[in-house]
């Protein structure tokens, strides 16, 4: 189990005085306490960690949330902000003696603005849920996050998910424009707006990717985008990763970014080809998924351009979709990805880093060579276009030492990716999974001037304390000052 | 200004910070000051410039990066990029002729630490959308970093975007990295002749609204746009640009004028002539500020660009759209100020003090006062990285 922070004995001691406290501030419902129905809220995507909370709350309101957080930060009570439950690092693990915020009855779109481009919805809105509110119109939001069915775009912010089409279309950072979000003493604050680009500092961009330890987000203003007029996938297989990279560097040299650009190794391919029925060339040691947009014409001649540059590099195979179907099939494979795995596999641990993408052949010799030594399988997926890469390692949670060997493998990986001039995370946040590792990337310094800035808005450390930090004690509130 | 410093390494930044701190005496940070007619001005008994910062310490292209000291000058970085074919993305402008400094020298740092976009932030983004990676020197003299060299990254708190528009009050950006774009193969224009302001801007929100990939929208009255040669003589004029490869460029513009015929006939603008007019835009050369104006830039969401305009104009002042009606600039003289605050705000927009008379940048509010409980958070960020409130004291903020 992962180590927490001592629990607060009062906290616990008090705890049917703070569900009392919590019930007069929520609807009927609103407030769960009882063992079995806190239960779901015990664990998040990362399920190998578990903590029952001491209450959940289910705010419907931004109102509710701020009365919520103002009561926790009265009575010096822990929060977990938490969206669907889809974080892949442990971002939404409780503690014993906290309690959780759930967003998911804040699911209502506010307002959607074709003429300005723009909505707002509740930060329990799903992430397809936006793009379902716009299709009609021909829009849609950008970032799709594998999870997308289920994520949230509070939880979304709070990791700034990416997703396979970020090449082209940036992460969560790059398509808001406003936030209203409630701070640990309750204080409701609106960022941004419908406009462009803050003036004074970047509360939008430091909110995002924050891991729920700033503020809580209950409503978020997106940019949406008309869709493209179609789109069009290709598959190219190769002999060999370095070939692959090799393409790829070609590709992007060339002046053509690409919608999207993945990469899968053998065993990924492999996996999902079991999975989807897609097609998948079963001989290549190397795949790449190339998406580009625009008219029938214009995909073509894109395609075309990319068939080209891939030449000198002798594909085993090049396919270009005939069809729309093809094309979803082709996807199905690579967002099926991690089911696929979970299919050959009793249990995986799915990594997260981001590598300069020049470095993926040696990257992938080396976990090669890792996967030998500890003796588990790894399937790797790669956003090759923006060096966000994926390894799958496969173990077997009923095997004693399974589990920590599987946990160690990721974190050589990590810190791999690290040594090459990347970093820990790419998409899935730190979380609790990696926050020991974080020494690896930064500084002390590093680190604690991050933590003041944590301190500067949750002087207490009560909201999502014991993410993404190594445990250690956070500064002393006296070395800032006083709240006025 | 006693001390007045230049390191040509960033073990100077520190000592420098650290000397000013030790002495308790607030630091003037700047590049080559090109921008320091912005804003509040700075009291400060010394001063720190980055101009000196200038090592380009990587550029791979594949991997659409680039890393450069802060004191790299805008020209210099966009010429090592043309060797890649490449380009920044989010279109910097130089104001130099709007702020009376010298041209063709802002750096990095300047824009960085600005977050200065030109026309293209509507469709791709700002400067602080690009900036993938930055070390800093906090006011305590520490080395931070933040971010990377990759494109992907959440690890840990995102202290890019935090320094990205600071203005240096936060810590001295000493080297960024950008994720860049390659060039586009060819630009072409569309021109829309007299429309008003707020046809012209229905006009831009129906190109910005179609799968075509815009990358400029800007609405320019007739006076401003007799003020760029390839502008002129048409009356107001509503532009949309498209950058693509050269295929796409003319299937693109040719789609957009037929979906933009109820605004009238479209005029085609070739790529010199769309290149030279984006220029001025960027530039803010359609403006006609005289001496003594102020000039102010507002933030509203788009459709409420036109009636922003309309209502300064009304009190004297004058003015242009660009990021499809949603940048209002303006410039009028000073007793302005107010009209325009109220008027950007009555948008539910923001806006920035870009110009003004020294006594009236040191006396007024250059940005938009925030709300109590944020500005108890901005005082308390600054002090986590500024401690002795010694680094550009007040540029942005009275006493922060």
């Amino acid at each position: 189990m992962i180590a927490q922070p001592p629990p607060k004995a009062d906290v616990i001691a008090r705890r049917s005085e703070i569900v009392a406290g919590l019930q007069a501030l929520l609807p009927a419902s609103g407030v769960i306490s009882e063992a079995l129905r806190l239960k779901p809220y015990e664990t998040d995507g990362l399920p190998a960690y578990r903590q029952i909370p001491l209450a959940v709350a289910l705010p419907e309101t931004t109102e509710q949330v701020a009365a919520v957080l103002a009561f926790c930060h009265k009575n010096g009570v822990r929060v977990i902000p938490r969206g669907a439950g889809t974080s892949l690092s442990g971002g939404a693990l409780p503690m014993s003696d906290s309690v959780v915020v759930g967003l998911m009855r804040m699911n209502q779109i506010l307002d959607i603005d074709y003429a300005d481009r723009c909505a707002t919805v509740q930060a329990g809105v799903t992430n397809i849920g936006i793009t379902n509110a716009v299709a009609a119109e021909g829009f849609f939001y950008a970032p799709d996050p594998s999870s997308q069915l289920a994520c949230m775009i509070g939880g979304n912010v709070g990791m700034n998910s990416g997703g396979a089409h970020c090449l082209k279309y940036g992460v969560t950072a790059n398509n808001l424009l406003g936030l209203r979000i409630v701070t640990m003493q309750g204080e409701i604050l609106d960022i941004g707006g419908q406009h462009l680009d803050a003036a004074g500092y970047d509360w939008l961009g430091l909110m995002t990717g924050s891991e729920g330890m700033l503020a809580m987000v209950t409503e978020v203003t997106v940019r949406i985008l008309r869709a493209p007029e179609g789109q069009r996938a290709m598959l190219v297989a190769f002999d060999a990763n370095e070939t692959a990279g090799r393409a790829v560097d070609a590709i992007i040299g060339s002046g053509i970014i690409p919608v999207a650009l993945e990469f899968m190794d053998r065993p990924a391919i492999h996996a999902c080809e079991q999975f989807a029925h897609a097609g998948y060339p079963l001989d290549a040691e190397a795949m790449l998924i190339i998406e580009v947009e625009g008219s029938v014409a214009e995909q073509d001649d894109l395609l075309n351009r990319i068939a080209a540059l891939c030449e000198p590099f002798h594909p085993l195979s090049l396919r270009v979709s005939q069809s729309v179907e093809e094309s979803v099939a082709i996807w199905k494979g690579r967002k099926g990805a991690f089911g696929a795995v979970g299919r050959i596999s009793p249990d995986y641990l799915c990594m997260d880093g981001t590598i300069p993408t020049g470095q993926l052949p040696f990257v992938l010799r080396r976990i090669g060579e890792m996967s030998d030594a500890y003796g588990l399988k790894v399937a790797n997926i790669f956003h090759a276009g923006d060096g966000n890469l994926h390894p799958l390692i496969m173990f077997d949670a009923n095997r004693p030492g399974s589990f920590e060997d599987a946990e160690k493998f990721g974190a050589d990986i990590l810190k791999l990716c690290v040594e090459v001039g990347g970093c820990l995370t790419g998409e899935h946040g730190v979380g609790v999974e990696k926050r020991e590792l974080m020494t690896v990337q930064f500084t002390e310094i590093e680190l604690n001037q991050q933590r003041r800035i944590k301190t500067a808005f949750d002087p207490d450390w009560l909201l999502n304390p014991s993410k993404v930090f190594p445990l250690v004690e956070p500064p002393q509130a006296a070395d800032l000052p006083a709240a006025a | 200004m006693s001390v007045a410093l230049a390191p040509a390494h960033e073990g100077g930044v520190v000592e420098a910070i650290l000397a000013a701190r030790a002495a308790k005496e607030p630091l003037l940070v700047q590049g080559r000051g090109t921008k320091a007619g912005m804003l509040r001005p700075v009291q400060a008994a010394r001063g720190l410039s980055t101009r000196n910062l200038t090592e380009i310490s990587l550029y791979a292209p594949q991997e659409l990066i680039i890393s450069a000291g802060a004191g790299v000058s805008i020209p210099d970085l966009e010429a090592k990029l043309a060797e890649g074919g490449q380009g920044l993305i989010a279109e910097p402008p130089d104001l130099s002729a709007l702020l009376g400094t010298e041209a063709g020298v802002q750096t990095l740092g300047g824009v960085v630490a600005t977050n200065l976009s030109g026309p293209r932030r509507v469709a791709w983004g700002a400067m602080r959308d690009h900036v993938m990676g930055v070390r800093a020197v906090n006011g305590a003299g520490e080395v931070i970093r933040s971010g990377g060299r990759v494109l992907k990254n959440v690890t840990g708190l995102d202290l890019c975007k935090l320094l990205t528009g600071s203005y240096g009050t936060l810590a001295v950006i000493t080297e960024v990295t950008l994720k860049v774009l390659p060039r586009a193969e060819l630009t072409g224009s569309l021109l829309l002749p007299g429309l008003d302001a707020i046809r012209g801007v229905a006009a831009l929100s129906s190109a910005l609204g179609s799968p075509f990939g815009v990358s400029g929208a800007a609405w320019l009255p007739a006076d401003a746009a007799e003020r760029v040669p390839a502008l002129a003589g048409r009356g107001a004029v509503a532009l949309v640009r498209i950058e693509d490869f050269a295929k796409s460029v003319e299937y693109r513009l040719g789609r957009l004028a037929e979906g933009l015929a109820p605004f009238g006939a479209a005029a085609l603008l070739n790529d010199e002539a769309s290149g030279a007019a984006w220029r001025a835009i960027r530039d803010a050369v359609p403006l006609r500020a005289e001496p003594g104006d102020a000039v102010w830039r507002v933030s509203v969401r788009p459709s409420s660009g036109p009636a922003t305009l309309a209502t300064l104009e009304s009190a004297g002042a004058r003015g242009f759209l660009d990021w499809g009606g949603g940048l209002v600039w303006i410039a009028g003289p000073p007793a302005l100020h107010e009209r325009v605050t109220a008027t950007a705000l009555a948008g539910r927009g923001t806006w920035t003090l870009l110009r003004a008379p020294e006594p009236m940048r040191a006396a007024v509010d250059v940005v938009p006062p925030e709300a109590p409980a944020l500005a108890r958070i901005t005082r308390r960020v600054k002090t986590a990285m500024d401690p002795a409130g010694i680094l550009n004291p007040g540029r942005l903020y009275a006493g922060v």
